[in-house]
């Protein structure tokens, strides 16, 4: 046997390719065309979290003073105070500061007065009105407002006073995922069950493509759908005094989540081995049993993959809850109304005025949103990468 | 247990009669013909298969021997459009008939394929997992029939310290007697083996083949087989099969010396195939 010798057309050391290899050019492009692209991907979650992230910062760090009466100094003390406690009362930042030429800082000067001196003497005589109500502890803990009998977790952005307790809205994203999920998981796991093994072919090729026609209905029908049906219809069942809620929200949202999780859970099971299955049979198991025992617990990383996204499309979608429910109310009861975290930046976000404590909370709850989905997916796929590990017989 | 030993009294009972005292078929098929929709995979097959025997299935590809095998258990059940005329008793009973549970039946007939195929599970839940099923409950009988299958199986020594690992991180040949651990631990009365050594290199498929020999004395084996001198190695009877049709079945000392068919000589001398 001859080995046939390299040929004009084979190049050596081009494009990273071997010595005797025949070089695709094409097929070097496409390669490095798709790497940029997946790159690209990467860099844009890294990019939008670097946004929101800096919109927020000054949330963080304690930079922002929300208090609508705040002391205010006669023009002539500008010379006289350091550089740097200038710049913390004008509230600029040491670029912006720098940059400024005295008159524009005796402008800015001149106007904090004015600002003050038009408050009215009513809210001047509200010591709520001194307060910075950005800095944590007024966004985590419970604070007793003024003419309010005892202490309350208030979101109330707009109005003299703001107040940004973003309890209610942590809870009320939460409770409509969490009912969301519990509609939502059960269902689209047993459809999954179901379709991947238990159907004849004929009820698959219906029911499949019905339950993710599902997905490709616009959240704001669904929300819709949601507000003026299925919320009337749930009162009625369940009899209780709020008609629009949490538990009506976690009802739509499911019609939402379902198909998410429907279409991962049943590509999962329906990739167990049909050898399983068939073990199982031929040992004497119902088809029931073997689904239920052998199937779902070796397609079970999968299955819980599934879930996982489901929990990110609950906890992302805001249409549907925008329209069904969005008072902020504090309440761990299903059956109060819920504002959750998305529909607040939703409703919010267009009358937030650009660089505002009002505007800069909003971005802080999507970096809270970004940091509990993102936590959430790690955890996820550290069980999926141990449950796997686990079936596959590695420890 | 105490019901196997009844249901095996039955057959006992049920065979002796049938052949009126001689040495009874438990296996007794009749005119048996198989369809996939419009085409006939088996056209009128009739043989019956003795107690306590190893029978091998030979044929070339294609040939309707791993068809006929899933009739014994009714795997045949699972694909659709399957219809099957004639009839196939075991021990005397019909079990095609409306009144056979198929539960029942694929406990009284187990089978091993030709792809080792472990549940995703521990060795030792592999093994409970057809006791379970049938109701054993009790943790002492379950251990005792853990080990019980594993010794019959030949794979007690070389797993007994990890039964709780997984039982995909054995090599080929052990899982391969694994299933067939699995098969036995719910004392099935026939056991059918789908080529169950084709995917394994000659030392497994030689571990497997003294399993079967072994087994042979507690259990009638029915086997499809590729191989033709694994046939004339473990098996008393061998039948022939050439699309769809049962050419030649006999001992199969015959069948491979002497042959009454000139296909089956062909088939066997390595000719065609």
């Amino acid at each position: 046997m001859s080995i046939p010798t390299p040929s004009a057309k084979r190049t050596i050391g081009w494009m990273g390719i071997q010595r005797g290899h025949r070089a695709r050019p094409f097929e070097w492009l496409m390669e490095k065309f798709i790497f940029l692209v997946s790159l690209s991907a990467i860099l844009m979650v890294f990019l939008i979290f670097i946004f929101v992230a800096r919109e927020a910062l000054p949330i963080f760090f304690g930079q922002m003073n929300s208090a609508p009466v705040q002391p205010a100094l006669p023009v002539e003390e500008m010379n006289k105070l350091p550089k740097e406690k200038l710049r913390e009362y004008l509230g600029l930042s040491p670029a912006k500061f720098a940059a400024m030429d005295e008159e524009t800082k005796k402008l800015l000067m001149e106007a904090r007065l004015e600002a003050q001196t038009e408050i009215p003497e009513a809210l001047r005589q509200n010591k709520d009105a001194m307060l910075n109500t950005t800095q944590w502890r007024y966004l985590l803990q419970p604070y007793q407002w003024t003419d309010y009998d005892k202490p309350e977790y208030i979101w109330q952005p707009i109005g003299q006073i703001h107040k940004y307790n973003i309890m209610p809205l942590l809870i009320g994203s939460l409770k409509t995922t969490f009912a969301g999920l519990v509609f939502a998981v059960p269902l689209a796991i047993a459809a999954a069950i179901y379709v991947s093994q238990l159907a004849r072919p004929r009820w698959r090729e219906i029911i499949k493509p019905g339950i993710e026609l599902l997905s490709a209905i616009p959240s704001v029908v669904v929300g819709s759908f949601t507000m003026l049906v299925l919320a009337t219809f749930l009162q009625k069942v369940f009899g209780y005094q709020t008609r629009l809620n949490a538990f009506v929200a976690g009802v739509g949202l499911s019609l939402a989540v379902i198909p998410v999780v429907f279409t991962i859970a049943e590509d999962a099971l329906t990739s167990v081995p049909r050898s399983y299955t068939q073990a199982a049979l031929a040992l004497g198991a119902s088809k029931w049993q073997a689904a239920w025992q052998i199937v779902l617990p070796a397609g079970l990383p999968g299955v819980f993959a599934a879930v996982v996204l489901g929990f990110g499309r609950a906890i992302g979608e805001t249409m549907i809850v925008l329209m069904v429910c969005s008072a902020s109310v504090m309440s761990w009861s299903l059956f109060d109304s819920a504002r959750s975290i998305t529909t607040t930046i939703a409703a919010e976000m267009a009358e937030a005025v650009a660089g505002s404590h009002h505007y800069r909370i909003l971005f802080m709850l999507g970096a809270l949103l970004f940091a509990v989905t993102f936590v959430t997916n790690m955890i996820g796929d550290l069980v999926i990468h141990r449950l796997k590990r686990k079936l596959e017989g590695k420890r | 247990m105490t019901e196997t030993t009844v249901s095996r009294l039955n057959v006992t009972a049920a065979t002796a009669v049938a052949a009126g005292g001689d040495i009874a078929p438990l296996i007794d098929v009749r005119e048996l013909s198989l369809f996939y929709g419009p085409t006939q995979a088996l056209k009128r097959i009739s043989l019956t298969i003795r107690e306590k025997l190893v029978t091998a299935f030979i044929g070339p590809s294609g040939c309707g021997k791993s068809t006929f095998l899933r009739c014994f258990n009714r795997m045949n059940d699972l694909i659709d459009n399957v219809r099957i005329e004639g009839e196939v008793k075991i021990a005397g009973q019909d079990i095609n008939s409306r009144e056979v549970d198929v539960i029942e039946l694929r406990k009284r007939v187990g089978m091993v394929f030709q792809r080792s195929n472990p549940f995703p599970k521990s060795i030792y839940e592999n093994i409970a997992y057809g006791l379970r099923l049938h109701g054993t409950r009790d943790k002492s009988t379950l251990d005792g029939v853990v080990e019980q299958s594993l010794r019959s199986a030949a794979l007690w020594g070389e797993v007994k310290d990890r039964l709780q690992s997984s039982a995909l991180g054995l090599s080929g040949g052990q899982q391969q007697r694994l299933c067939i651990a699995r098969a036995i631990a719910i004392r099935p009365e026939i056991i059918l083996m789908d080529e169950p050594a084709s995917a394994l290199d000659p030392i497994a498929t030689a571990k497997i083949e003294d399993l079967i020999l072994e087994l042979k004395r507690e259990f009638t084996i029915v086997i499809v087989t590729h191989n033709m001198q694994q046939a004339a190695r473990i098996s008393d009877h061998t039948a022939f099969f050439y699309l769809g049709e049962l050419i030649e079945y006999d001992n199969t000392h015959k069948i491979f010396t002497n042959p009454a068919k000139k296909q089956t000589e062909d088939y066997v001398t390595g000719r065609f195939g």
